[in-house]
């Protein structure tokens, strides 16, 4: 146990220069010539020749990459020319938190959904509920998440904002980036439930994929778990069906379904991207394809870097946590 | 497959309803240039923004294309990147998973680590990352879509090789002096078939739904090509439509991911006795 955890903390900054190895070559992999994309196509030669030799473009590539490296250890995600040269790191400080209270907001949706359709199911198998919530699930998998957000935004559109983060006659005093916690600090009620109403309608069109996973994992790990002998004795002492189900099933049916939460995150960070551009949340998503479109490669890349760290950080904590619930993994012997 | 693992893929109802709407799509992906007398390309001024009528069911779009003449003409290209897509993970994650299966070490370890750094970026935030620099057009869509998908076809072959590597008729193939490459391809690549399959089928749900992804974001295939994911970015931005476009262009990619699934999902549960209900 303690050697597995010594080797998955070993292992993380592998991957994350790794990470930032894959993301330097992407970027650099753009034809054309970098210092092209700084000044303009049209900057006279001799401004893109001082722009080259400014950012070291002109010097061998590993050496690039070694100051990309060491910039980035200091937490420098490079510039954003369009944008009157604003640190990339803090446009990340102001998005990424969007981001974040999006895909939370989703997650707890998919959690709370997700494990009463796979209850539901596993409890009542075979019958129409089950049918039923497999059918929600397995369409939740199979509809794309841009589709689903113009279908929400057809019936609701009367009711919820379709579009933004927060209605913008509001200004909110930014001490988290989070939208609902800062108006909630701020005591302001009116504000807190624009910041809700807008949050409504991209998090349900997010959480349906992690729903959909997570109710068909709830379902068959309950399931699993429904037939062993000890529920049998359960049921025999005479226990009711639904104390069986939720103290004495569901807890031992929960380790498959924690994994799974770790990597949906994760999966909820880069579904964000597409749900973003549909409800023009002011995100991530938002910013990595404004950026593509106007080709501000340092921008893509930090925004990148940055969801992989957050998506490879989220995946160990929830490995370890993982091993904490269950006493019985001994990570040292598995993949045999 | 066997005969018994044949009957219960057919017996499975679910599994059958996708293989249809596979069969389906196909037949309309290849048959639409005889049954529709509409153009899917060329530009058509003052048929632009009809609504449904007898000679078009669905109506037409901003250049005066025949809606639904585009839908299954995009089936084409949607089926094929699903189809393309799948194939560069196969090429590229079956020798990869084999190779680490097989020679186990340092072998192993590098090309797990590998896998793991894949893995370590949300899906379609890497396709995108490979995107932007590579621009729109089909290859982008494969490249970036297939280097995704590597990481299930490498890890099942791993596993599928570890598990047959000791076996008599395995040892036997090496005894006889078989290189292995061969080993693999004659002896363990039969056996390992199955869960390949299955990895493959959903693979190419999910590759056609990364692909319609990219395109709606402007990543993908080249503007205006009849593509879901683009007609239905089309749909999206030009109110004026209705958002007939969009509707009809989700519709298809939902429906086309739902066959792989069901399809997928029925012969895991064939070829694999304890995912199978109510075993």
């Amino acid at each position: 146990m303690t050697s597995y955890l010594f080797r998955r903390l070993l292992f993380l900054p592998v991957v994350l220069w790794a990470v930032s190895l894959i993301v330097f070559v992407l970027m650099r992999s753009v034809p054309g010539d970098p210092a092209a994309a700084i000044a303009g196509e049209k900057a006279p030669a001799e401004i893109r020749l001082r722009v080259r030799r400014e950012r070291g473009f002109d010097r061998p590539i590993a050496v690039q990459y070694v100051a990309y490296l060491g910039r980035l250890l200091h937490g420098d995600l490079g510039e954003s020319f369009k944008h009157s040269n604003e640190k990339v790191r803090d446009q990340i400080a102001r998005k990424l938190p969007h981001t974040l209270e999006l895909a939370f907001a989703a997650l707890t949706i998919a959690v709370a959904a997700g494990l009463s359709l796979g209850i539901l199911s596993a409890a009542f198998k075979g019958s129409w509920i089950d049918y039923a919530s497999m059918t929600v699930a397995l369409a939740g998998v199979s509809i794309p998440v841009f589709w689903l957000g113009l279908l929400l935004i057809i019936a609701f559109s009367s009711v919820l904002p379709v579009s933004g983060n927060l209605n913008p006659i509001y200004v909110p005093v930014d001490r988290t980036g989070f939208l609902l916690i800062d108006t909630l600090l701020m005591g302001d009620g009116v504000m807190f439930r624009d910041a809700l109403a807008h949050l409504v309608m991209p998090a349900l069109a997010l959480a349906t994929i992690p729903l959909a996973m997570i109710a068909r994992i709830t379902r068959a790990s309950m399931l699993e778990v429904l037939g062993s002998d000890y529920i049998r004795t359960a049921r025999a002492k005479g226990l009711s069906p639904a104390g069986i189900i939720l103290r004495h099933a569901l807890r031992n049916a929960a380790l498959p379904i924690v994994t799974l939460l770790g990597l949906e995150f994760g999966s909820l960070l880069g579904g964000a991207v597409l749900t973003e551009t549909v409800f023009d949340w002011d995100g991530m998503g938002t910013y990595i394809l404004t950026s593509v479109r106007e080709t501000e490669y340092e921008s893509i890349g930090g925004a990148v870097l940055v969801l992989a760290f957050t998506f490879v950080l989220v995946n160990l904590a929830t490995d370890l946590l993982y091993s904490f619930i269950d006493p019985r993994i001994r990570h040292g012997q598995q993949e045999a | 497959m066997d005969n018994r693992k044949l009957r219960i893929l057919t017996r499975h109802r679910a599994s059958m309803a996708g293989l249809a709407l596979i069969v389906f799509l196909s037949a309309m992906a290849a048959l639409i240039g005889l049954l529709s007398p509409h153009d899917p390309v060329s530009w058509r001024p003052g048929e632009q923004n009809l609504g449904s009528s007898g000679a078009h069911w669905l109506g037409t779009d901003n250049s005066g294309r025949d809606i639904l003449t585009r839908i299954f003409f995009g089936a084409r290209i949607s089926l094929f990147l699903g189809v393309a897509c799948v194939t560069f993970s196969a090429a590229v994650g079956l020798p990869l998973g084999a190779a680490a299966g097989y020679f186990g070490g340092v072998t192993d370890g590098a090309i797990s680590r590998f896998l793991d750094i894949l893995l370590s970026f949300p899906g379609i935030l890497l396709a995108i990352a490979i995107a932007a620099p590579l621009g729109a057009g089909l290859w982008t869509v494969i490249l970036s879509v297939g280097v995704v998908g590597i990481p299930p076809f490498a890890r099942q072959i791993r596993a599928s090789v570890l598990s047959l590597r000791e076996h008599d008729f395995v040892v036997a193939s090496r005894a006889l002096g078989a290189s292995p490459t061969r080993t693999l391809i004659r002896e363990i690549l039969p056996n390992a078939a199955g869960p390949i399959i299955v990895v493959a089928t959903l693979g190419i749900g999910s590759a056609i739904l990364s692909a319609a992804g990219l395109s709606f974001i402007g990543l993908g295939v080249e503007a205006g090509t009849a593509e879901w994911g683009a007609m239905l970015h089309d749909g999206y931005v030009d109110p004026r439509l209705h958002r007939t476009l969009a509707l009809y262009s989700g519709l298809a990619i939902s429906v086309a991911v739902l066959g792989f699934n069901l399809f997928g999902d029925g012969l895991r549960d064939a070829l694999d006795p304890r995912s199978r209900p109510g075993a």
